[in-house]
């Protein structure tokens, strides 16, 4: 409807796009989205559920008369959260991973605003109106859903066994596939690993709790003796109690950063395998039609070196957060044990 | 549940020496009877390796007694475990003993035991002292398995751990031995440390048939306690007893809680190496040289935080969890001193009972005209009242040992459960600042990407 024109740019700036709040009310999570506009100090906050994530994410697929449509790596939108209560944990982790895990959907939310920030930083893709209108119309896109654009994934999948072993044409294209092969499915291992990490840790935490809880109900009165002794599981019961808020926080550090990293970094992967596969799709059509290949080389290069260098600046950032939070975290509590060894140590020596 | 001494004699009762070869097989239910090594006493000594604990220049000790396994060579022990006839195979242990009393022949002497030597030591200890009212310290368990019964998951036990734990317990069973007044003082005891050979005690008194008895008999008694109805005169032992009684159910409680800590523990371990690996293959196909760099750099930091978990996995089970098993085990102890008085009540009250029978019977044979057996009844009136005199006195001593007994027993729980928890921080202390330390190595790494 609208004719994209050169001018058409996102109003609001990219990096300022927040999610900052998210409701639920049964089976529905509506997300509040906030960015500052451009050219002024003005900010905008819409609601958002996740059909219209997906409607903007099918928009950005099926733009018409857009060069080099096909060469573009999406910004992978994750899947749809099912928050209801015969959903069990185990169902979710295994349809969300890493973002299923976190309090109050915190980990989920991050996976969408990173998304929503990828796709207005995209030189091509922030041009689009559909993100412009979802960004700042106060009523959703709502109605045209269903539009499904070039890449429906039903298709996809019966093609992609038989074109899998179809070889490029292109050197560089054909490593970048067997690289990208090799990563995807190492990173998912990698992402699958540290999730199992940090569900123990929170299994720890959980002991933890009991263990003091347990260590609490041994105090008694009786006498003197008993007082005495009350005394020691009560610190002891402090001591595990700080263990717990310890195992908490690393955890809550290694979902929060490195975890999210690696869960992006995975569904990344798949983008770049889902981009690469088209161009694929599109090598043998050109190849039946006996058309030059000239076309299909096209300017990709580029978008698969600003693919990695992108790549490999997020991983750096996670990476760095999650080290300076853990450096953080180790501090506090070397801090914390000290103080209850001197305490002890004090109230012992007689 | 049979007290722990009873189980314990009437299984084992002569501890062997330190022959060569043993013609009877080891403990019955020694579960690892034939995972364990021969060692003759020609194999070359090692040094021997202390144990952590208070170092004499530390704390001022008397005895401290120190069990270390006898010969740690892995070597040794594979080429003897192929070579040694199974069944007659047995682990054996070098207690080394520094201490500065007197009634000690030398200030520093070792000596090699096995694992029966010291349930040998237990039962004798058990039968001489417990019906006074001793709580005498219960001899390590056989069991390997944990006393909530704990699956340990998919670690298996190899016997290098079993071999830890058993060495641990057997040290920590010596220590509370010694540190008992009467028990340090015990000829039993004293020989145990300083012989270089033990006799087989297949002659000795101490180990009596009426001793083992005793030990049977108890086990007997925990169930028919109902019968024997105690008029209690003194409420001190009826409080103390249902405190015991709480106690027992709160260290259990507490137990199983400190088995699911330890056993996560040792879960995240494994995990955390898994991924330590994952981040590594991720780290050698990645192109980015200083991303790849860094990856590396994630897994040689998680395999070092793996191995911190593992530490702190033993820091839980050798501090906190075997605590709470030792201290359950000694409430066993405890219950079982009390039952002894419950017996020795008994006893003094069944002699004034045959007391007065005898009574009866004599006034009747006074109305008989049967000299003999007047005299004969007056007799044992004579040896009756002697006994009732007897019956009152041990009745009364067990008390007051038990009173002294019971107020020792609580002044230690103190203390040990105080010492635990320095030693707990120390470790937890000692872990974070491990871990600043990879972390710190570990930003640089991370900021020099790209």
């Amino acid at each position: 409807m609208e004719v994209s024109s050169a001018e058409a740019a996102l109003s609001v700036s990219a990096s300022s796009i927040r999610i900052t709040d998210v409701t639920q009310d049964g089976d529905v999570l509506t997300f509040a989205i906030a960015s500052q506009k451009l050219n002024s100090s003005a900010g905008v906050c819409v609601f958002r559920i996740y059909e219209d994530f997906d409607w903007l994410q099918q928009s950005l697929f099926s733009q018409e008369n857009l060069p080099g449509l096909q060469g573009i790596i999406f910004p992978p939108l994750p899947s749809k959260a099912l928050p209801s209560q015969s959903n069990t944990q185990t169902k979710a982790l295994k349809q969300l991973g890493f973002l299923a895990l976190g309090q109050d959907w915190q980990s989920y939310c991050k996976a969408l605003e990173f998304y929503l920030q990828q796709v207005a930083a995209h030189p091509t893709l922030c041009k689009c109106k559909a993100l412009d209108s979802f960004l700042i119309n106060s009523e959703s896109p709502g109605k045209q859903r269903g539009r499904k654009g070039i890449f429906n994934r039903l298709s996809q999948a019966v093609e992609e066994m038989r074109k899998e072993s179809h070889k490029d044409v292109d050197n560089f294209f054909q490593n970048e596939r067997n690289k990208n092969t090799n990563l995807a499915a190492l990173s998912k291992v990698a992402t699958e690993k540290l999730l199992d990490v940090v569900m123990t840790e929170q299994k720890l935490a959980l002991a933890c709790g009991h263990f003091a809880t347990s260590l609490h109900l041994c105090v008694n009165q009786d006498d003197a003796a008993a007082v005495a002794f009350s005394k020691v599981c009560l610190k002891l019961s402090d001591v595990i109690e700080a263990v717990n808020r310890n195992f908490e926080k690393v955890a809550s550090n290694d979902l929060s950063t490195l975890g999210l990293g690696l869960d992006l970094e995975s569904r990344y992967q798949e983008a770049e395998k889902e981009m690469l596969f088209r161009r694929t799709c599109k090598l043998i059509e050109l190849e039946t039609v006996k058309k030059g290949t000239e076309k299909a080389k096209a300017s990709k290069r580029e978008v698969i070196e600003r693919f990695h260098s992108s790549r490999v600046n997020v991983l750096k950032n996670f990476l760095i957060g999650w080290c300076e939070l853990q450096l953080n975290t180790a501090k506090e509590f070397a801090e914390l044990y000290s103080q209850h060894l001197e305490a002890c140590r004090n109230m012992y020596s007689e | 549940q049979s007290p722990e001494a009873a189980r314990l004699s009437a299984e084992d009762i002569s501890p062997s020496s330190n022959g060569p070869r043993d013609d009877d097989p080891d403990d019955p239910d020694d579960l690892f009877a034939e995972a364990t090594e021969e060692v003759s006493l020609d194999s070359p000594e090692r040094q021997p390796i202390l144990s952590d604990g208070p170092s004499p220049a530390i704390t001022p000790v008397t005895i401290s007694p120190r069990v270390d396994v006898f010969d740690r060579s892995p070597d040794l022990v594979k080429h003897r475990l192929s070579s040694c006839d199974g069944m007659n195979a047995y682990m054996v242990y070098k207690v080394m003993t520094k201490t500065s009393l007197s009634i000690f022949s030398r200030d520093e002497v070792c000596v090699k035991r096995r694992f029966s030597d010291f349930l040998g030591l237990h039962s004798k200890l058990a039968s001489k002292y417990m019906h006074m009212g001793y709580i005498v310290p219960p001899a390590p368990e056989k069991s390997i398995v944990g006393m909530t019964k704990v699956k340990v998951g998919k670690e298996d036990l190899s016997s290098v751990e079993f071999v830890e734990k058993r060495r641990s317990a057997l040290e920590r069973y010596l220590l509370r031995t010694v540190k008992h007044p009467a028990l340090l003082k015990d000829p039993d005891v004293l020989q145990f440390l300083e012989s270089s050979e033990l006799p087989r005690a297949v002659s000795t008194q101490a180990l009596s048939g009426a001793g083992i008895l005793r030990m049977v008999n108890k086990a007997a008694d925990a169930v028919n306690k109902m019968t024997i109805k105690m008029n209690e005169s003194d409420a001190w032992f009826e409080e103390k007893q249902q405190q015991f009684e709480n106690l027992d159910v709160q260290l259990r409680k507490l137990h199983a809680s400190v088995e699911s800590l330890v056993y996560h523990r040792k879960e995240l371990s494994v995990n955390t190496a898994s991924f330590a690996k994952s981040a590594a293959m991720l780290g050698n196909s990645e192109d980015h040289t200083a991303l790849s760099r860094a990856l590396s750099q994630l897994a040689e930091v998680e395999e070092k935080i793996d191995q911190l978990h593992q530490d702190q996995s033993y820091a839980d089970f050798y501090l906190i969890s075997e605590l709470l098993g030792d201290y359950v085990r000694l409430i066993t102890a405890v219950k079982g001193v009390f039952d002894q008085r419950m017996k020795a009540w008994a006893k003094w009250q069944d002699a004034q009972v045959m007391l007065q029978r005898k009574r009866e019977a004599e006034a009747k044979l006074q109305y008989a005209s049967k000299p003999d057996k007047l005299q004969q009844a007056t007799d044992e009136i004579r040896e009756w009242e002697g006994k009732v005199q007897q019956g009152e006195r041990d009745f009364e001593q067990i008390s007051k040992n038990i009173r002294r007994e019971v107020g020792r027993f609580e002044k230690d729980r103190v203390k040990d459960f105080r010492v635990v928890i320095m030693k707990y921080l120390e470790s937890l202390v000692h872990t974070q600042q491990q871990l600043i330390k990879y972390w710190e190595a570990f930003l640089p790494e991370a900021k020099a990407i790209a």
